[in-house]
This record gives structure tokens, C-alpha cells and sequence, in this order.
């Protein structure tokens, strides 16, 4: 049996899996200020009649992190950036501890001035005195040559414990990003490590003796040990387990999109084929913005609890939520009260939301049904823009090829699948605004803990060789390698091959759920003075985002 | 979190996958490490940069500019088409207003395609900021457009397709003709008898150092702008005055890049030449971008830089002041040039040969233009390459009067007469129109 657990900002779903089904599902209440005894909950709810050995997976999704983020309730960390030319580095300063330091690597990764090892010192003395316990350092240009990072890490090795590597969480080039994204996996950690070492231990107390997996927002799984190095990739897990939750429903021969409409807000994701998106770099959103794998989402605020305005007799849906629906309470009229008017919902106070539908007609000057109609008809219509917004957004992403810019991609969405309280309500009418065939998901309201229980163990490696310096790298793994001039693609693909699928292994993925795939790859000539002097490779390698294959999808559909 | 000062369009297309040939200076690697740099700095995260998608443009695009032979699929290849539609998509958000300024950084560049085209030149096949222009020209009804190109070598293709056009005020800084290619350039060439003055060339001694490049703007390229008064102006920001350039002399820095582009100020900058391809281009285009922005762009500098090896010998700094005098000299006397150079009405004649180094082709060209106060006058190119056919282009030029619209048919009809040609084309830029006589059917 497997357990998928999903801790979202006001309630926390669970689900139970065993090859018949869905054995049992809960919902609670989320504690927020105790989301350990939220997890403990549900565990206790779930498992209460149930033999624990027969389990087999726990995949735990939090709002861990985000909330950490967003109460900016983070350690006091010391930040070290060597930059070398170009935007000042002050400019990404995270925390009151940075220090940008001198040395530099340029864009080959040659080494262009080095560390200086007495500056080093002085900063340690600094952050030492400040009380500071964990460091994260980056280096500009480190996924190049990590030598800078690696030799302030020796420096400092013996004060800090533990240092974060900006060359270990990407091989993709983005130095702000890095930063932000080294200084979140600091910061974080030791929240994480209190939080889900206390998780693991009353698991194993309760008798649950299989290691568990955590979700990340690329959709994808990684075991404990992966997560106490890089705790910063459980950030936005909570919108990613949705989509997983609605892949066996998605066709696998066509592109569809994946609609979560909550109260507040409305996420959107693409599924091609069946297989979520990514973000091309990392994480895009506002103040996440960094190099963590994620699906790629959007989200805007119109959802059943949107506030309903009227400005110059002209109906505007969101995008703030005052409260929940007048029918269930609530300050000012929202699309649910419309939905209760309209006679499609049987929940709440009927004569509340007659109330809040004639305010909206007596603005908008029109007969009650009418405005209830409108505010119904405006609601799909806002969210299907939106979803055609972001489509269009992504067919005209830049590509840097002849190849592929005849080639492009583009997606076409023939299937949208709906989640979230009123998805069954708007089905109908989404699909008649989309022209697009469009399905509520069943169990809807749990697939966020289906998606997070089946979701698969997955990661990414970047892989270089350049012959003319006769080395081939992989620096999210430390690892490179002396290589002959004759080194050529197929050693470079298979060399990656076999590091992807060992961190994969490292990271808790069973061989049977090594999907991997080529995500990048390119290959240049180095030529001085008009002859040629190697050739570079490069090549990104990933376990895509999908569900584990050893189980039976039947039963839950 | 940063931001720029100035909402910036960025077109980035490498093509990493076209080259002229494996270890051609104009190859596929050009533009990688300039992509890393830009990448690593985060430069798409700066809140105010935006990335473009290149659009494509069509053979009917390039009509507008060049009369190509036999025709413009058997001259171009899907990258030319990109790299012109990569300018255009900037120059599109900027006519929209969605950007204040935008920098296409494409490839392959196109400043040394003239207005007929039976091969490549120095590179180029079609022209990427002419066949631009004349779009937002055509679309946005813009009439006064200074291009000023700073590509070390002369941007003859450029000049030579605005010779005759007094609403282009086009201005090429460069790398003196008598030490490299093109060979031509000089201070004496300035446009044709409706245009004289509208076309500055600025040659520069080997060794002009940053200080040499901002004197030049200072004083000659901007007083002339803000005569000129163009809607429009375009930088063809080709890279290889840079010191560590291969193929020139000159000893311009990321420093000085980005200093005559907040001096400048274009509106459209347009990647051209450059094959310093990592100790430049990646901090050329970084300061280039961050300039456009209105950001700072201090700290950028070549990891070699040196700026007491890179001073301005004396002598250098006399010849540039002399040069400065000269141009300034002529762009007083342009109105005056004009008047003298020729009685309106009348048809004026004028013999070049042209090598296209690329494909090793020899044109000869008879051109005869007519004089006119009143617009860019009417236009006939007769061409015979080597190998090759001979061919006819007679261009009506945007804006034209009507008695220069009446000469533009009577060329063309005259010229259906001939026998000794393969192909006629006519070229009607008020009708935005493109006629392609074959004499053999």
C-alpha cells in the first residue's frame, strides 16, 4: 500500500492506495502553527485500522518551506559570493550576512583571479562572532569549475557545518538565481531537517520502518538524505502534487491542461502528452524565482471565493478574496453564491446568496437571473483566457536554433482536465467557451494526495566535455574526468546516462522508474585562428516527472 | 530586486546550428559564451528586460531592399530570414510602444549586402537593418531614420542601399578602408546627388582607442543627429573594434561599448560583426544591454583589461581630430553639395565593379539615377556578374514625385525591350510593389 500526504495552506488531504483503490481518504483542518501534529494526524487517522507493514511508499508533500518564506521565519545565515566582472553582485544580496569576495572564473571556466584565503579567514572570524551555524557559498560561473566554491568550503569547513554549494543544485547558468536559491537550502535547513527528522522517527515508532519520500515542486520524489542537502526543492509542492494527481486521467497521445480552481486562486499547468512541463530554468514565480526544477504553473486570483465587483456597470471577477461565498458568510458576492442562485450548487444559504446576486444585479442594472448568468458566464470566461494566455506565452518562448525555430513545438491542448471545489460545476461551461473537451476529475478533492503518492523519484544532470581542455564534467555531481581528443557524443550521452541514473538511485528511485530523457544537447566546434582545436558537448539529462510504474492505474480510475 | 531604467526588447538568436563552414570566423559557436555570460548574469530576470522570439520574414520583406538574383530563396538561407525577422521583432515592440529600446543579438549579420545581391559579401547576404527599416517604414509610416554603424569594417551594403535617400542619415564609423575589408569608406563618399551629406563615412587610423570612438561621437555623430532630426534611430553595433578582435587593429573596450551606447541612445541596436568570441563579445553585449537599459555597467570589463595598454598614441588622437573637422566640414555644406551636384530633371550616370569575397563573384554595375529635389529619384541598375546573369533593377523610391514615378515606368518599359538581359525587376516602394520580368518567357 501506498500513502500520498499533502499539507496545503488551510487543510491537509491523505490517502491510502492499494491496488483495488482508494482505501481510505481524509481531509483535516492544517494547524499552521503545528504542521508537525497536522502530519501526525492524518497518519494516525489513516493508518488507525490498517496493517502498517503492508506499506510500502509515504510521499509527503508541506508547506514547510513556503510558509517559512513567506513569514520570513528563516535562519540567520552567512552568505559568501565571489562575482568577478559584471552586475554588481550587491545587487542579489540575500540576508543581512554577504559578503562578496574577490576571485573570479570566466565563462570557460578559467580561473581569472584567485580566492584570497586571508579575506576568507577575516569573514569566518565575522559570521563566527554574528553566531552564525550555516554558510552557503557561490561562485559565478561555478557550474563551470566549482574550484572556488570548493576551496572557500575547505576554508571554512571547520566552523560551518553544514556549507551549501551553489554548484551542486544546477548545472544551469543563472548566478542570482544560484544565490537566491543556495541562500533558501540555508536558510531552511534546519527547520527541515527538525521537522521531518521527527516525522521519521514516529513513523519508525509507529512501526513504519520504509524510508519515506518527500515531494518537490518539479512533481517529482526525492528520500530524506537528498532533501537535507537541497530542503529548499520542497518549496511550492503543494500545486505540483495536483497535476500529478491528474496525469492518469490526462491522454497520453495529445496535449492537455490541468486546471486547479481553488477559492483564491486558479493554477494552470501543461501536460504534453501526458508528461507535465518545466520551467526552463527554474522556478519563475515573484520571489521564488530561482534554479529549483518546478512544473511549470501559473496562477491567478479568480476562483470561487474571488470578489465580485461591479466599476461603470461592468462585472469584474477577483483578484482578491474578501472571504468565503455571502452564502457561507462571507462580506461580498462571489461566483459560489452564483453557482448556489443558479441552482448547479446545493451547499449554503440559498437566501444568502439571493441577497448577494441582487446586489450585483441592482449595480449592473439588470434582472437578478441575468447577473447571476453573468457572473457565472464572466467567471469561465476570465479562466479560459487565462489558460489561453499562458499557452500562447509558452508557443512563443525564444529558441536558439534554425532547427528548432522551424520545428517549434507548439501546444495544443485538445483535453482540460478540471480540480478544486468547483471544478464540476464549470465543466460544462469552460468547455463551451474553450471548444475544448473538458472532464472534472473524480475524487477531485484528494487527487493533490494521489498525485503526491504516485509521483516517481526524479532528477537532473548537466553534463560538459571540452576536448580542447581535455575534461568532461558533471558539477551538480563534483565529478570530472581527463578525456582523449577522440572523446566524442556517444561517450558523452552514455557517461551521463550512468551518473543520472545513480543519483536517481542515491535519491530513492527504484530501477524500474528510470524514465530518462535527453533535455539538452549541443555540440561545438573550438576553432583559433581559423583551424579546429576540440569540440564541445553539452548535455542536460533528466528522470522526467511521471507516475510510478508499479502500480495499477485501473483502480484508481 | 533589479530593475531597469529603461523597458529593454532582447532578441537572442545564436543559430547554433549554421555556419558559413566548420572553422569560418562565422560559425555556430559565436554566440555561445556571449549567451553564458548573458545567462549567468541573469540578464532575462531584470525586471524592464523582456525576451523576444524572433519572427521570419518573407521574400516579400526583402524585396523592399534588395533586388536578388536570380532570386531570394537561391541567396538566403531559413538563418537570414530569422536574423532579419529577429531585428524586426524588436523593431515591431518598439514601434508599439511595448519597449523604449531593444538589441538583436543575431546572427548572421548583414551590413555588407548591397542592394543587388547575386552572392555574400564580407559574410552577409542580405542586409538585416535595411530590410528593417524599410518594414517599420512600410507599417508605421516612418520617414526619418539614422543609422549609424560602428562595426570596425565600412557598412557598405548599408550605404550603399541609402546612397541616394536624404530621410536615411546613415553614418559608418570604421577601421580605415586602405588597412582592411571592404577597402572603402572614406570621407569623400557622401551618398548621391539627392542625398549628398546624408551618407557619412568616418574612417579611423589603426590603435583609435575608447577615447577616439566617444571624440567621433561627441562631436561629429551626434550634432548631426540632432540636426537630422530622425523618428528613428538604428545602431548597427558590430563588436570588432574591440582589442582583442582578430581580424582588425583598433583598441575599443566593453567600457566604451557601453559608454557610446548611453551616448547614442539608439532605439534598435543590431548585432553585426565581431569574432572575439570569448575575450569580447560576452562583455560587449553585457555592457551593450545593460546600457540600453539604463543600468550600470561599471563593473564590466575584460578579465585582460588593461587601460594603460590600450592609451592613444598622439598621432592618432591628430588624425582623428582632423577627420572630425572634415566631416563636420561637409555635413554644414551638404544643402549646398546638393544644389551643385547636378541639374533636377536629369539622369546621371555612375560605373562600379563589386567583388563578393564570400562566393567569389565580380559584379559590374551601370547605375543611372535621376536628379531630383523633391524625392530619393528614380533609379536603374544594370548588372552583369561573374559567373552569373545580367540583370535590371529599377527602384521607385518611397516618397517618390510623380515625375520620378513617371521615369521609374519609362525605365521599366524601356528595359522589357532589352535583349541581352535574363531578368528585369521593379521595384515600386510606393505601391509596395515587386515585379519580376523573366525575358526568356
Amino acid at each position: 500500500m501506498i500513502i500520498g500526504l499533502d499539507v496545503g495552506g488551510t487543510h491537509a488531504d491523505a490517502v491510502l492506495l492499494s491496488e483495488q483503490g482508494v482505501v481510505k481518504n481524509i481531509k483535516v483542518p492544517t494547524d499552521a502553527s503545528n504542521l508537525f501534529n497536522t502530519v501526525l494526524t492524518c497518519f494516525n487517522l489513516l493508518l488507525d485500522s490498517t496493517d502498517i507493514s503492508k506499506v510500502k511508499r509515504v510521499v509527503i508533500s508541506t508547506t514547510l518551506t513556503t510558509n517559512s518564506v513567506v513569514q520570513r521565519n528563516l535562519d540567520t545565515v552567512g552568505i559568501i559570493v565571489s562575482a568577478g566582472p559584471g552586475i554588481d553582485p550587491m545587487n542579489f544580496k540575500r540576508g543581512e550576512h554577504y559578503y562578496p569576495v574577490s576571485g573570479s572564473i570566466d565563462h570557460r571556466g578559467r580561473e581569472v583571479q584567485p580566492i584570497d584565503a586571508g579575506e576568507i579567514a577575516a569573514i569566518c572570524e565575522e559570521m563566527k562572532q554574528a553566531g552564525i551555524r550555516y554558510v552557503g557559498v557561490i561562485g559565478k560561473f561555478s557550474p563551470r569549475n566549482p574550484a572556488h566554491e570548493l576551496k572557500i568550503k575547505s576554508l571554512i569547513n571547520d566552523d560551518f557545518d553544514p556549507v551549501f554549494l551553489g554548484h551542486r543544485v544546477s548545472g544551469n547558468l543563472n548566478f542570482p538565481r544560484r544565490i537566491s536559491t543556495v541562500f533558501l537550502n540555508t536558510s531552511v535547513y534546519s527547520l527541515h531537517r527538525n521537522f521531518f527528522n521527527a516525522v521519521s522517527d514516529t513513523l519508525k515508532q509507529k512501526g513504519l520502518t520504509i524510508p519515506i519520500q518527500i515531494l518537490k515542486a518539479d512533481g517529482g520524489t526525492m528520500n530524506l538524505a537528498t532533501s537535507m542537502e537541497f530542503p529548499g526543492q520542497t518549496v511550492l509542492s503543494g500545486p505540483a502534487a495536483s497535476v500529478m494527481g491528474a496525469i492518469p486521467h490526462a491522454p497520453t497521445d495529445m496535449d492537455s491542461l490541468v486546471l486547479d480552481i481553488g477559492g483564491t486562486t486558479t493554477d494552470i499547468a501543461i501536460l504534453v502528452n501526458g508528461a507535465p512541463l518545466l520551467e526552463p530554468v527554474g522556478i519563475g514565480r515573484g520571489k521564488y524565482k530561482s534554479l529549483i526544477r518546478a512544473l511549470q504553473t501559473i496562477s491567478k486570483g479568480i476562483g470561487g471565493d474571488s470578489e465580485v465587483t461591479v466599476k461603470n456597470k461592468k462585472l469584474k471577477i477577483g483578484p482578491h478574496r474578501r472571504g468565503p461565498a455571502m452564502a457561507f458568510g462571507g462580506p461580498s458576492p462571489t461566483p459560489t453564491d452564483a453557482m448556489i442562485y443558479l441552482g448547479k450548487m446545493e451547499d449554503g444559504e440559498r437566501v444568502l446568496a439571493e441577497k448577494a446576486i441582487a446586489m450585483t444585479a441592482s449595480k449592473l442594472e439588470v434582472p437578478n437571473l441575468e447577473a447571476a448568468q453573468m457572473i457565472f458566464h464572466e467567471t469561465c470566461a476570465r479562466i479560459v483566457e487565462m489558460t489561453r494566455k499562458m499557452v500562447d506565452q509558452i508557443n512563443s518562448k525564444p529558441v536558439y536554433t534554425v532547427h528548432e525555430f522551424l520545428e517549434g513545438y507548439q501546444i495544443n491542448p485538445r483535453k482540460i482536465l478540471l480540480l478544486g471545489g468547483p471544478a464540476s460545476f464549470m465543466a460544462e461551461k469552460i468547455q463551451e467557451l474553450s471548444g475544448i473537451e473538458t472532464i472534472a476529475l473524480p475524487m477531485s478533492s484528494v487527487a493533490n494526495a494521489i498525485g503526491a503518492a504516485l509521483a516517481r523519484t526524479t532528477c537532473e544532470i548537466s553534463l560538459m566535455a571540452d576536448t580542447e581542455q581535455g575534461m568532461v564534467y558533471i558539477p551538480e555531481e563534483n565529478y570530472s574526468e581527463k578525456i582523449s581528443p577522440k572523446y566524442q557524443k556517444s561517450d558523452a550521452l552514455e557517461t551521463a546516462r550512468i551518473f543520472l541514473e545513480r543519483k536517481a538511485i542515491m535519491s530513492g528511485a527504484s530501477q524500474e522508474n528510470l524514465e530518462t530523457e535527453l533535455i539538452e544537447f549541443q555540440e561545438f566546434n573550438i576553432v583559433r585562428r581559423f583551424s579546429m582545436h576540440g569540440k564541445i558537448f553539452r548535455i542536460k539529462m533528466q528522470v522526467k516527472p511521471g507516475l510510478i510504474k508499479d502500480f495499477s492505474l485501473a483502480a484508481i480510475l | 530586486m533589479l530593475k531597469a531604467s529603461k523597458k529593454t526588447g532582447l532578441v537572442f538568436f545564436p543559430a547554433f546550428d549554421w555556419a558559413i563552414d566548420p572553422t569560418h570566423p562565422e560559425r555556430e559557436e559565436r554566440l555561445l559564451y556571449t549567451q553564458d555570460q548573458v545567462m549567468e548574469e541573469g540578464v532575462f530576470d531584470i525586471e524592464g528586460v523582456v525576451e523576444y522570439k524572433p519572427d521570419i520574414v518573407t521574400a516579400h520583406d526583402i524585396q523592399r531592399t534588395h533586388f536578388c538574383v536570380p532570386d531570394e530563396a537561391s541567396v538566403t538561407t531559413e538563418s537570414h530570414m530569422i536574423s532579419a525577422g529577429g531585428a524586426a521583432a524588436i523593431a515591431r515592440a518598439v514601434m508599439e510602444k511595448e519597449i523604449a529600446n531593444g538589441f538583436a543579438l543575431v546572427r548572421p549579420p548583414g551590413h555588407h549586402a548591397m542592394r543587388m545581391v547575386h552572392g555574400g559579401r564580407g559574410f552577409c547576404y542580405i542586409n538585416i537593418e535595411a530590410i528593417m527599416v524599410e518594414m517599420i517604414r512600410q507599417k508605421y509610416h516612418v520617414r526619418r531614420v539614422a543609422i549609424v554603424d560602428t562595426d570596425c569594417h565600412h557598412g557598405d551594403g548599408t550605404n550603399d542601399i541609402y546612397w541616394h535617400d536624404p530621410d536615411t542619415l546613415f553614418i559608418s564609423i570604421h577601421q580605415d578602408g586602405r588597412t582592411l575589408y571592404p577597402g572603402s569608406g572614406f570621407t569623400g563618399e557622401l551618398g548621391g546627388p539627392n542625398a549628398k551629406g546624408s551618407n557619412l563615412n568616418i574612417p579611423l587610423p589603426p590603435g583609435t582607442a575608447t577615447e577616439g570612438y566617444l571624440e567621433v561621437i561627441q562631436s561629429c555623430v551626434l550634432p548631426a543627429i540632432e540636426e537630422f532630426k530622425p523618428e528613428i534611430i538604428v545602431n548597427s553595433a558590430g563588436q570588432d573594434n574591440h582589442y582583442t578582435d582578430p581580424l582588425t587593429n583598433m583598441n575599443f573596450s566593453a567600457q566604451g561599448y557601453a559608454e557610446l551606447t548611453t551616448l547614442l541612445k539608439p532605439d534598435i541596436a543590431v548585432l553585426e560583426g565581431g569574432y572575439s568570441i570569448e575575450g569580447a563579445l560576452p562583455y560587449v553585449n553585457l555592457g551593450i544591454i545593460l546600457a540600453m537599459a539604463g543600468m550600470d555597467y561599471s563593473r564590466v570589463v575584460e578579465p585582460d583589461y588593461n587601460p594603460e595598454k590600450l592609451k592613444q598614441p598622439s598621432n592618432v588622437t591628430d588624425h582623428i581630430k582632423r577627420t572630425v573637422r572634415i566631416i563636420n566640414d561637409y555635413w554644414s555644406k551638404r544643402h549646398e553639395m546638393r544644389e551643385k551636384s547636378g541639374k533636377p530633371g536629369t539622369i546621371q550616370e555612375r560605373h562600379r565593379e563589386i567583388f563578393y569575397d564570400t562566393d567569389n563573384i565580380f559584379e559590374r554595375q551601370k547605375e543611372k539615377i535621376r536628379i531630383c529635389r523633391d524625392c530619393a529619384g528614380a533609379m536603374e541598375i544594370d548588372s552583369q556578374a561573374m559567373p552569373g546573369t545580367r540583370v535590371i533593377g529599377i527602384h521607385i523610391p518611397l516618397n517618390a514625385c510623380h515625375a520620378c514615378t513617371e521615369t521609374g515606368y519609362d525605365m521599366f518599359e524601356q528595359a522589357k525591350k532589352s535583349s541581352r538581359h535574363d531578368r528585369l525587376f521593379l521595384q515600386n516602394r510606393p505601391n509596395d510593389q515587386y515585379i519580376i520580368h523573366d525575358y526568356k518567357s
